[in-house]
C-alpha cells in the first residue's frame, strides 16, 4: 500500500498556485520530496495532514482520504514543522510528555515515551532546562521528539537540517535515516539539497512550482555511470598519455583523470600503466551519478 | 551469568490511546497550569502567586476585625468582593490571560496541536475553560475564606457588662445562602473577564503589547464609565447612570449580582429594574459566545501558518 497517494492535487493562493495538479504515489520507506524555496513542499505536508484543505484533486495518506478521514491519519502521523515550534519557557521533557498527551497517550504511557524518544534524538540531561536556552541543533532534535513520541506510522519532516551546522547535518541525516531503517517508521523528508537527500532516502520526489519533475527510487538515479575516477600521486599527465596511447579514453578533471570503461581491458591498462611509470595510487573507483547531475541535466523527462 | 545494560533500541508504542474527552481534560489543566505559572521556570509563578496572596489580604483581615469586633459589617460581602478588588484582578487578567492566549501563537506552537488529534474547538474551549477557571480560583478563595471566617466566629454568649447589646450576626443558613450567590457571581466574573482577556491576547501575539492591551482596555472602559456616570448622577438621570455601567466588565457582572443574585450594589448605580437585569446578563453571554467565535476563527488562521 502507497504510505501517500495525491491524483490531481492542486492548492491555489490568490495570486500564486501552489501546486498544480501534482499526481505522486510513494511507498513506505525513506521518501525525499526535493524542490526549491517556494516550489510547494510545506504546502503539500500541510494540505496531506490536513491543516489546509485543497482547491482541488485527493490525497490519500495511509490509505485514509484526507477530506474525510483527517482526524485518523492526525492519530497516525507526525509532524515537525519548517519553522520554530516550541515555547521557550518549558523544559523539553514537559513539553514532549504534553504533546504525547495531545495525541492521546495516557499519563504514564507519556512520561516513558517522552523519555525514550528524547533519549533516541539525543537529549539528555540538558532535557530539563527550559528549551529557550537551547541551540539550534538542539532545539530541531525537541522538534523530532515531539513528531515521534506517539510512535506514528508515518513522520513527516519539513527541513529538518535547516540552520544546522555540517556536524549537525549530518547527525540529523544520520538519524532520519535511523527512523526509517531501525525504528521502521516512514519517512518524508524535505529539503530544497538533493545532496543530502540522496544519502537517506530510498526514493526521491523532485516537484517543481508545483509541478512533479520526478519520482524515482534513488539507487535508479544513482547506479554505476561507466566512468573510472583514477587518483594518483603524482604523474596523472604522464598517466593519461599512456592511458591514451593503449586506447582509453581519459580526460583530466582537477587532480583525477576520468576514465571511460570500456571493459576488463581498462582495469588492466591502468594497473600496468601505473605499474610501468612507477606511480603511487591512491584511487580507482567507478563513478556513481548524483541526482543532483540528473537534476541540473533535468527537464521533465519522465 | 553476567548482567549487562544494553540499548534495546527503538519501542514501538502498542498501548492504549485515548479519546477527545481525554485530550480536552490534558489541554484544560496544561493551560490552567500555565496560567498560574506551574510547570514553568519561578519567573512564571512569581505574578500569579503574589497577586492570589494579595487578593487574599482583605480577607484575612476582614475575618479579623469580624473575630475581633463582632460587628457583622467587618466582614466584606461576598458579591462586593471582587469589585472592591478590581485592580488586582485586572492586573492579573492582564499578566496571565496572555500566557494562556498569545504564547502558543508567539512561538508557533499551535500547528502542532492541529496536526494531531486535536479539536480546533476543543482547542479553544480548553483555553477559555481554563483562564476562566483560573481566575474562579482567584475570586473565589477569598470569599470562601470570608464564609469560612463567618462562621467560625460566633455571637458572644452574654453582653459585655454595661455596655450596648452586640449586634446580631447573620445566621449560618444566611450565609451560607449569600456565599453561593457570591460564588455564582465569581462564576460569572471569571467567565466574562476570561473573554475580554482572551480575545485581546489573542491579537497581540507580543507579550508587553497583551498586557497593555488589557490593561488599557480596563482603564479606559472604567474611567470613561466613571465620568458618564458622574455627569448622569449630577443631572440626576439615574436610569442612564446604571445603563453606563454595561461599559466596563466589574459592573457589568456586577449589575447582574445586583437584579438577578439579590446581592447589595458594590457599584455607584446598578441598572434599572425590572430589564436591567436579563439586559446586562445578556450581554455578559453576548460577550462570551463572541469571544469562543473570535477566538475560534483566530487560531483557525494560525494552525495553518
Amino acid at each position: 500500500m502507497p504510505i501517500i497517494a495525491t491524483q490531481g492535487l492542486t492548492m491555489r493562493f490568490p495570486g500564486v498556485t501552489a501546486l498544480d495538479a501534482l499526481t505522486v504515489q510513494v511507498e513506505p520507506g525513506v521518501v525525499g520530496l526535493v524542490g526549491a524555496n517556494g516550489a510547494g513542499k510545506s504546502t503539500l505536508i500541510k494540505i496531506l495532514l490536513g491543516l489546509l484543505p485543497p482547491t482541488g484533486g485527493a490525497a490519500a495518506v495511509l490509505g485514509l482520504d484526507i477530506a474525510g478521514d483527517g482526524g485518523r491519519i492526525r492519530e497516525q502521523v507526525g509532524y515537525m514543522p519548517e519553522h520554530e515550534c516550541l515555547p521557550p519557557d518549558m523544559p523539553a521533557t514537559e513539553f514532549v510528555v504534553h504533546m504525547a498527551r495531545m495525541s492521546g497517550l495516557p499519563a504514564t504511557a507519556a512520561r516513558e515515551r517522552a523519555a525514550d524518544t528524547l533519549r533516541h534524538v539525543g537529549l539528555y540531561e540538558e532535557r530539563y532546562r527550559p528549551i529557550g536556552g537551547y541551540s539550534t541543533g538542539m532545539r530541531q532534535r525537541v522538534k523530532l521528539a515531539q513528531a515521534l513520541v506517539h510512535d506514528p506510522k508515518l513522520v513527516f519532516l519539513d527541513e529538518p537540517t535547516n540552520g544546522l551546522d555540517p556536524a549537525g547535518r549530518d547527525e540529523m541525516l544520520a538519524l532520519i535515516r535511523r527512523i526509517g531503517t531501525e525504528f521502521g517508521i516512514s519517512v518524508l523528508v524535505t529539503s530544497h539539497l538533493l545532496g543530502e537527500l540522496e544519502r537517506i532516502c530510498d526514493h526521491v520526489v523532485i516537484i517543481d512550482g508545483g509541478r512533479l519533475l520526478r519520482s524515482q527510487a534513488v539507487a535508479s538515479f544513482t547506479e554505476a555511470s561507466g566512468v573510472l575516477v583514477v587518483e594518483v600521486d603524482e604523474g596523472a599527465e604522464k598517466l593519461g598519455v599512456r592511458l591514451t596511447q593503449a586506447g582509453a579514453r581519459v580526460r583530466p578533471e582537477g587532480r583525477f583523470l576520468l576514465v571511460d570503461i570500456a571493459g576488463e581491458r581498462t582495469f588492466d591498462a591502468i594497473r600496468d600503466g601505473v605499474a610501468e611509470l612507477d606511480l603511487c595510487l591512491i584511487r580507482m573507483e567507478q563513478r556513481r551519478h548524483h541526482i543532483e547531475e540528473v537534476f541540473a541535466a533535468g527537464g521533465p523527462e519522465l | 551469568m553476567t548482567s549487562t545494560i544494553h540499548d534495546i533500541g527503538y519501542r514501538h508504542y502498542d498501548g492504549q490511546r485515548l479519546g477527545r474527552a481525554y485530550v480536552l481534560r490534558s489541554l484544560f489543566t496544561h493551560n490552567l497550569r500555565a496560567a498560574y505559572g506551574l510547570g514553568r521556570p519561578a519567573k512564571a509563578k512569581v505574578m500569579p502567586f503574589l497577586l492570589f496572596a494579595a487578593m487574599l489580604l482583605p480577607a484575612v483581615g476582614s475575618v479579623a476585625a469580624l473575630a475581633l469586633t463582632k460587628e457583622p459589617r467587618a466582614l466584606i460581602r461576598y458579591s462586593a468582593y471582587a469589585v472592591y478588588l478590581q485592580p488586582l484582578i485586572a492586573i492579573f487578567l492582564a499578566t496571565q490571560a496572555p500566557v494562556v492566549a498569545s504564547r502558543e501563537l508567539r512561538f508557533h506552537v499551535v500547528p502542532l496541536y492541529f496536526s494531531r488529534p486535536v479539536g480546533r474547538f476543543d482547542y479553544v474551549l480548553a483555553k477559555f475553560g481554563a483562564l476562566a477557571t483560573a481566575l474562579f480560583i482567584l475570586l473565589a478563595t477569598p470569599v470562601t475564606l470570608l464564609y469560612a471566617g463567618a462562621l467560625a466566629t460566633r455571637e458572644p454568649k452574654k453582653p459585655t457588662l454595661g455596655g450596648p447589646p452586640p449586634p446580631k450576626l447573620p445566621s449560618v443558613g444566611q450565609h451560607t445562602a449569600h456565599y453561593l450567590e457570591g460564588l455564582a457571581g465569581c462564576v460569572l466574573f471569571a467567565l466574562v473577564l476570561a473573554a475580554l482577556g482572551l480575545v485581546i491576547a489573542a491579537f497581540t501575539p507580543r507579550r508587553g503589547f497583551g498586557v497593555a492591551g488589557v490593561i488599557a482596555v480596563y482603564l479606559v472602559s472604567f474611567t470613561v464609565v466613571g465620568i458618564v456616570q458622574g455627569i448622569a448622577e449630577s443631572q440626576s438621570r439615574y436610569a442612564l447612570e446604571g445603563w453606563a455601567g454595561a461599559f466596563t466588565p466589574f459592573y457589568l457582572v456586577d449589575g447582574v449580582q445586583v437584579r438577578l443574585l439579590g446581592a447589595q450594589a458594590a457599584t455607584p448605580q446598578p441598572p434599572p429594574t425590572p430589564y436591567g437585569g436579563p439586559v446586562f446578563l445578556a450581554i455578559c453571554l453576548a460577550l462570551i459566545v463572541a469571544a469562543v467565535g473570535i477566538l475560534y476563527a483566530r487560531f483557525r488562521k494560525a494552525g495553518v501558518s
